[in-house]
């Protein structure tokens, strides 16, 4: 079974993926990249990435969150994110990182920070 | 209960769940709550990821070394690969602000983060070690 699974939904010209399950070193970390890749490529750079269904994240994982932003960010979109988890909270904290991403507890909140 | 278990594992992703799988049954066999055990999980998947990726390059030939042990003092993680070696104090602070944007380099932050102690050493058969103690 796949560590992780990333579903799409459109909210206007946000793109909302919805992360379940764990984005480490590996499967996780590619499957995330190689969507974030897509979506630029078919022009779509407004991201609001859901995270309360990850479980698990580990630095790979932490990395690839930074990689998918300044991907976005080069090509002049924006990624925001949603549902920290205690831990992820814990980790971006850590790391210094929130005060990097914008970041949300309410869905509507964060569609609206979009426009 | 064993106090010690000891792995050997080839270098390639799937020995970081595997070390981790590993860990939480002997970390759960010596009783430990759910808050200690998910510290020495991190530390776990970070240094054997470090010990695969940045140790052996991935090369299968080399394997990784990993020792758990219940101490009188704590719970202690050892691992050792066979690469070149490194100096931890090389490797750049991941919270300066020019390096925040950076997609590596913070699985030592997270290493002392979460372990009370976290030493590097060169092994004299060749191969870093990383000995690392939660204390309880």
């Amino acid at each position: 079974m796949a560590d992780i699974t990333i579903s799409e939904r459109q909210a206007g010209d946000v793109t909302i993926l919805d992360l379940n399950g764990k984005v480490t070193i590996g499967e996780g970390s590619v499957a995330l990249r190689t969507t974030i890749r897509r979506l630029l490529g078919d022009g779509k750079n407004k991201i609001l990435m859901n995270l309360g269904g990850v479980g698990y994240i580990d630095s790979s994982g932490i990395g690839e969150l930074v990689s998918s932003f300044t991907a976005v960010n080069k090509e002049g979109g924006t990624l925001k994110l949603l549902n920290l988890t205690q831990k992820i909270q814990d980790l971006l904290a850590i790391t210094k990182l929130l005060t990097v991403f914008d970041v949300f507890d309410s869905e509507s909140d964060a569609l609206a920070s979009f426009e | 209960m064993a106090e010690t278990k000891e792995l050997t594992l080839p270098s390639r992703i799937e020995s970081v769940d595997q070390a981790a799988r590993e860990a939480e049954q002997f970390a759960q066999s010596a009783g430990l709550d759910e808050e200690f055990r998910s510290a020495i999980d991190m530390a776990v998947r970070e240094s054997v990821a470090n010990a695969v990726k940045h140790g052996n390059k991935f090369d299968e030939t080399k394997q990784v070394e990993i020792k758990f042990s219940q101490l009188p003092e704590g719970f202690e993680v050892v691992v050792r690969d066979f690469g070149p070696g490194f100096d931890v104090d090389d490797v750049p602070d991941p919270t300066n602000p020019d390096n925040l944007l950076k997609a590596s380099g913070r699985g030592i932050l997270f290493m002392r983060a979460f372990m009370d102690e976290v030493e590097w050493s060169n092994h004299t058969g060749g191969g870093l070690v990383v000995k690392m103690l939660k204390k309880q």
